[in-house]
């Protein structure tokens, strides 16, 4: 038995974690840096089926490329990402506080009052990690060595943000929307801690979610409640939030004013200019995107027999436009047909068949436009923290 | 943060110990590691080293050590600090990855 059949026959019931071959999960595996390879396994945390484990503490797991196949990512396969030790807060004892300069009637929520108070909605959004391919920078950055998998898609239901703000009443001067969640910092590191602009909390689509996929959120998820910003990248998602603080100035807690930056300028407005300086901007709304699911890269094409391309194609919430696919390296390119569209902030699937006419290599690249205009880097905008990797994806093939 | 730490702290501890064993994960075992292993496994599991090489260079190691200590709290005197970035480098930073390619 050859390593790749023993690892795709052990990744049901993986204990202890499994080296990944650097032929195994290729199309996670390509450009990460030698260590990431060599330390990353399949491994299952508890409720959990084996993703890719990058970190074991504070846990950092990603999905593998093959189940973004399915429109909504399953709970039990969403990737996990945590700054410090996973808070498990029973959800008796749970309650949401709203205060601060900015608020008139300061609240505090059980989870049975919140239900009952607020109306409950949902959205389908994608989640994704702002770190998100960080691992396929070249040169590498340090950070969470991820590949393609710090992501998923999901229907979050919840209450409304902007509800419960009104709830409490808003003084005039309010600026930014505090969060902050049960985690804590093992030593005297700074809290994460995080902010959103007004209009975003004020955004009937931001939601405090207790459940993704019609199930209460995994504990690796955030539960009993979390925040829920489509569009932006998830590290406004606070996870088990507990504190909603209206502040009447910008908030300058690490996570907002020295992590999170991207320089200035550099991937347009951040929309978020209580938060912008000279040098830099934080880290605001995701960018269009597109990644080929199967078949897996480095995959073995049948010469003569048609081949069913399929993907997903995202971006910040404006949807997609199209998408297209160049089987001649970026020569030419033809437009993908669209599956079902699940809203705004959800990833769209695409599906591409061509019948490979010549034995060999054959590459496949792929690129979406969005329908606010934006398209995908063609190099890659490097950044010191590894942000916004959205380059035009390129796999290779073998025709035989 | 929870109001209600110490429960919160306990809970915490449990939930990421059941996974998966962090014991497993093996450093270069040579001059340093013990100080290593004491510093920084206090607030994570030793992966993040493995994981983060080998593109640092000294200078790269000396800054993730120096926000270790300066932004996250890590209990670390100078002189450990320098011994920890010496071992770093040497097994984990640029230097190893083309020494191994030699």
């Amino acid at each position: 038995m050859d390593r790749r059949r023993f690892l795709l026959n052990a990744s049901g019931s993986v204990a202890g974690g499994l080296l990944l071959p650097r032929i195994g999960l290729a199309s996670t595996a390509d450009g990460l840096p030698a260590g990431t390879i060599a330390q990353s396994a399949l491994d299952a945390l508890p409720g959990k089926r084996p993703l890719i484990r990058r970190t074991f503490r504070p846990p950092n797991f990603e999905t593998p490329v093959e189940l973004f196949g399915q429109a909504y990512t399953p709970n039990d396969a969403f990737y996990v990402r945590w700054h410090s030790a996973v808070p498990e807060v029973p959800l008796a004892d749970w309650r949401l506080r709203v205060a601060g300069p900015g608020v008139q009637r300061p609240r505090e929520f059980s989870h049975d009052e919140l239900r009952r108070k607020f109306r409950t909605t949902e959205v389908a959004a994608v989640n994704q990690c702002s770190g998100n391919r960080r691992g396929l920078f070249s040169p590498h950055v340090p950070g969470v060595q991820w590949g393609y998998g710090a992501m998923g898609n999901a229907v979050w239901s919840g209450v409304r943000l902007k509800d419960v703000l009104e709830d409490a009443g808003l003084a005039a001067g309010a600026l930014e929307v505090v969060a902050d969640g049960a985690d804590a910092p093992t030593l005297t590191g700074p809290d994460f801690v995080k902010s959103l602009p007004m209009w975003k909390a004020l955004d009937p689509d931001t939601l405090i979610a207790f459940a993704m996929n019609g199930e209460p959120l995994p504990t690796w998820n955030g539960a009993p409640a979390r925040i829920v910003a489509p569009g932006w990248t998830a590290t406004y998602w606070i996870k088990a939030v507990t504190e909603l603080t209206v502040s009447d100035k910008p908030f300058d807690g690490f996570w907002m004013k020295t992590a999170y930056r991207v320089p200035k300028g550099l991937f347009g407005a951040s929309g978020f200019e209580s938060q912008d300086t000279e040098q830099n901007s934080p880290i605001t709304a995701i960018k269009v995107n597109s990644l080929i699911v199967s078949p897996a890269s480095g995959a073995t094409l049948p010469l003569g027999r048609r081949a069913e391309v399929m993907g997903i194609a995202w971006d910040g919430g404006s949807g997609i436009r199209k998408v297209e696919v160049s089987l001649d390296g970026g020569a030419s390119w033809r437009q993908a047909r669209f599956g079902r569209d699940l809203g705004r902030y959800a990833w769209r699937h695409w599906h591409f068949d061509f019948k490979p006419k010549a034995a060999g290599s054959q590459s496949i690249m792929v690129r979406a436009l969005a329908r606010d205009g934006s398209t995908q880097a063609e190099q890659l905008i490097h950044n010191p923290a590894g942000y916004h990797h959205n380059v035009v994806q390129r796999a290779d093939y073998h025709v035989a | 943060m929870w109001r209600s730490s110490l429960a919160a702290l306990a809970m915490s501890l449990a939930a990421a110990t059941v996974g998966a064993d962090e014991s497993t994960i093996q450093l270069a075992q040579a001059e340093g590691v013990e100080r290593v292993q004491a510093a920084c496994a206090i607030c994570h599991s030793l992966d993040y080293i493995v994981m983060n090489s080998p593109f640092q260079d000294r200078a790269g190691w000396e800054k993730t050590v120096t926000k270790m200590v300066k932004v996250m709290g890590a209990p670390i005197a100078p002189e450990d600090a320098a011994m920890i970035v010496d071992y770093l480098e040497k097994h984990y930073g640029k230097a190893a990855a083309t020494a191994a390619a030699r």
